[in-house]
């Protein structure tokens, strides 16, 4: 009777068994080689870390399926690793960094039964190779939504008379003068202004993606300048720093947390790699093509923003980014919208036409009408951002390409 | 006499005294334990700070596998480990020349980047107007010539005016990494500073990719051995090296003699820099040459100036690197922890020099009664 007991209970775990082993044999083949530039001391490589973990505990990977590579140059390092990777038994390989692109597509040719996945890169669409991909997000929502919390906080400190100026001024501290920046700071000013309409801002570049000093310095350096709230597009927490210590609100990107600055900290905008990990590794396992060009949006979970710090924060900022992410999902809003008057301008008059540079090539040529249907068409003709018209309202105290 | 006696009486447990010579395996048997005892000390620092082995010590072994894993296991792992040590190799050779000469250049760096450089931008300028053959003799030429002038600059204010070479060829490297940001903005006007790999002027190659570079490598190796060695110009070296006076007297012409070293130097800074932009990158960027015009200062000096011995230093060096970046791939630990390991074993290394050149004397009980005597 036990015997048999046991033999029953048995053939009941191997049957509820089957579903799910059913579901996981597809993942099971998969492996997945992700090279970093830097490692867990940068903040932008830190940001794919954790999404690369997020999506292996998402998926239930083993720990074998997973190789990270940290430390890789953008030069002949990046191919090696690549290939490398692929002798390891990996079938996707990505890779983080913009200066990776030309590498990892030598290892693409070279290894064509291989995925390649290529984050903030711009080639994938004209190379034509069917194992190249390139993939970003559309975080110029996200730092739109970001925007919003910086005008309502300007609101508030004019309203209390405390605003450092006659008008709200901003300050924001970028890396380099290059379109993802200029996309990025463009777009979280629109988010101001759409709260706060006569808000400026000063833009001060520090030449460096990852540079602390610099980015502390130009922080302060703006705080001198009268800004009455700072942003920036930088990786280490120079800025962030600088304003806990001078006591100015901080709207933040990838880095800093209510934790390390709680007394300026808003919010914090940053795109989530998981959903993308998860879709490569999905999509190779169930022997789908992965999209040459990928922009995760905030529908897909891959903009997101932090909870908003509301010891900081003025009062309404959650219910209205909550309205503007709606309206973003639904489509009825448009960062770079140029049928609201007045709202972009460039020299004083509409933006009405843009040709911008999305098919890379040697000479840097724009190639593609970006303005259609009342708006700029930002990472819809590729993934990586090309907007990079320079708008009024935003000054740029110094240029670093 | 009574201040003596209370020398003799508070005579240090030991004291160092300098070794006259040592003999060669008594030298190797030391370096040998200094390794092993980095090796042991990486181990169990490692067991504190990677969680995967103090859950698990079995992985101990998996751990000090890596370093033969990381350069060993497959093929392309050994061409990797050849190329590296290369590279290496050619970096501390340009390095020698001048040390020999008690020249401090520590320049290295900037002049090898100086020379990825100057390849790059005829790369840049004249790719696909001219044969690729002569576009590759072009990039040679003006690598070498970038390199020269970047080594030459310090070399003619020490010969001129006597000015510190170790603090000005240190700021060349950084003046060079500027140079380098200042073109990459004027080639790439989509401002991110980064050109990528250029379609034109790649070395050509027979055999595997990096087999021209390692024998390039090989031979250049045997040269510099023979240069220093043999030859009249790399006696002169030696000489201005023991004593500038001794060269005055002798009738060299010391300032010449810096100056042509540091030319023989930069020049093979602009062929290592060529190897890296033609042979490698196909690009250049701030970091392209990676720190290694440093680590060669320590390769050159480990091998006693040695070109030949020069192989094992740098083989030694490209190993330890490359078993530590696996250790950070299998244990999924930090970038940061390959440096640290690296960094252990180093000083280990270097460390174990000082009991080379020195020995310790105990003190010994009858010996300082005698003392007192006398």
């Amino acid at each position: 009777m036990k015997k048999l007991v046991a033999l029953l209970l048995t053939l009941v775990l191997c049957l509820s068994c089957l579903p799910v082993m059913a579901e996981t044999a597809d993942l099971s083949k998969v492996k997945l080689g992700v090279i970093l530039l830097h490692d867990e001391n940068s903040t932008y490589d830190l940001n794919f870390i954790n999404g690369v973990n997020e999506a292996v505990a998402n998926l239930g990977l083993s720990e074998e399926q997973v190789i990270m590579v940290r430390n890789i140059a953008e030069s002949q390092d990046c191919t090696e690793t690549a290939l490398d990777l692929v002798d390891e038994g990996c079938n996707i390989i990505f890779a983080n960094s913009f200066g990776h692109e030309t590498y990892l597509l030598a290892a693409a040719k070279e290894c064509p039964d291989v995925q390649f996945c290529h984050a903030t890169g711009t080639m994938a669409h004209t190379e034509g190779l069917a194992n190249f991909h390139n993939a970003f997000a559309a975080i110029y929502e996200g730092r739109y939504l970001a925007g919003i919390a910086a005008g309502m906080k300007l609101n508030e400190l004019k309203a209390a008379g405390k605003l450092k100026g006659a008008a709200p001024l901003m300050g924001y501290v970028g890396a380099y003068t290059y379109a993802e920046v200029i996309s990025g700071y463009t777009s979280f000013y629109l988010g101001a202004k759409s709260v706060c309409p006569d808000v400026t801002m000063k833009v001060q570049f520090t030449g460096s993606w990852y540079d602390e000093k610099e980015e502390k310095a130009a922080a302060e350096a703006l705080l001198a300048a009268g800004c009455d709230l700072i942003s920036q597009h930088a990786d280490s927490m120079g800025a962030p720093t600088a304003c806990e210590y001078a006591g100015v609100p901080n709207v933040s990107y990838n880095g800093s947390t209510p934790a390390s600055c709680p007394n300026t900290f808003i919010v914090s905008s940053r795109i989530n790699w998981a959903p993308y990990f998860e879709y490569i590794v999905n999509q190779v396992a169930a022997e789908k093509e992965i999209a040459v060009d990928w922009t995760g949006t905030i529908a897909t979970g891959s903009v997101v923003l932090t909870d908003v710090n509301t010891a900081v924060a003025a009062e309404g900022t959650v219910e209205a980014i909550a309205n503007a992410k709606a309206a973003f999902e639904k489509g009825e809003l448009k960062v770079f919208d140029i049928a609201t008057e007045g709202f972009i301008t460039v020299g004083g008059a509409p933006l009405t036409t843009y040709l911008a540079d999305v098919d890379t090539d040697a000479a840097f040529t724009p190639d593609t009408e970006a303005v259609a249907d009342g708006y700029f068409h930002e990472s819809e003709y590729r993934s990586a951002p090309y907007f990079d018209v320079r708008i009024d309202g935003i000054e740029l105290i110094n240029q670093m390409y | 006499m009574s201040e003596l006696k209370k020398k003799t009486a508070h005579e240090p447990l030991f004291h160092l005294s300098k070794r006259a010579a040592i003999h060669p395996a008594k030298a190797l048997a030391i370096r040998l334990a200094a390794i092993v005892l980095g090796l042991v000390v990486c181990g169990l620092v490692a067991f504190v700070l990677i969680d995967k082995l103090n859950q698990n010590p079995g992985k101990i072994d998996d751990f000090y596998y890596c370093f033969i894993k990381g350069s060993f296991t497959s093929k392309r792992k050994i061409w990797k480990f050849l190329k590296n040590l290369a590279i290496l190799q050619c970096i501390s050779l340009a390095v020698t020349p001048a040390f020999r000469m008690r020249f401090w250049n520590i320049g290295a760096e900037g002049q090898t980047l100086m020379g990825v450089l100057g390849a790059i931008a005829v790369a840049f300028y004249l790719g696909g107007q001219i044969p690729e053959w002569l576009l590759l003799v072009l990039m040679l030429f003006a690598a070498l010539v970038c390199s020269a002038i970047w080594a030459v600059i310090p070399a003619l204010f020490k010969a001129k005016w006597n000015t510190n070479e170790t603090l000005f060829t240190l700021m060349m490297n950084y003046v060079a990494s500027f140079v380098v940001s200042y073109f990459l903005i004027i080639w790439v006007p989509s401002g991110s500073s980064s050109l990528g790999k250029l379609k034109f002027g790649k070395l050509p190659s027979f055999g595997h990719d990096y087999l021209v570079i390692i024998l390039i490598v090989l031979a250049l190796t045997i040269f510099l051995y023979v240069y220093l060695k043999y030859s009249k110009q790399g006696y002169e070296i030696s000489v201005v090296g023991e004593s500038v006076r001794t060269a005055q007297y002798s009738g060299i012409n010391v300032k010449k003699v810096i100056i042509r070293t540091m030319i023989v130097s930069g020049l093979l800074c602009g062929l290592t820099g060529y190897l890296i932009g033609a042979g490698l990158d196909q690009s250049v960027t701030t970091g392209s040459v990676g720190g290694q015009g440093f680590t060669a200062i320590m390769v050159s000096w480990l091998a006693n100036f040695n070109p030949l011995v020069m192989l094992v230093s740098s083989g030694l060096i490209a190993l330890l690197n490359q078993g530590a970046s696996q250790i950070s791939q299998d244990f999924n630990v930090s970038g940061a922890m390959p440096d640290v390991i690296v960094g252990i074993i180093l000083f280990f290394i270097i460390g174990c020099e000082f009991f080379i050149n020195y020995q310790i004397i105990f003190r010994k009980k009858s010996h300082g009664a005698k003392e007192g005597v006398k």
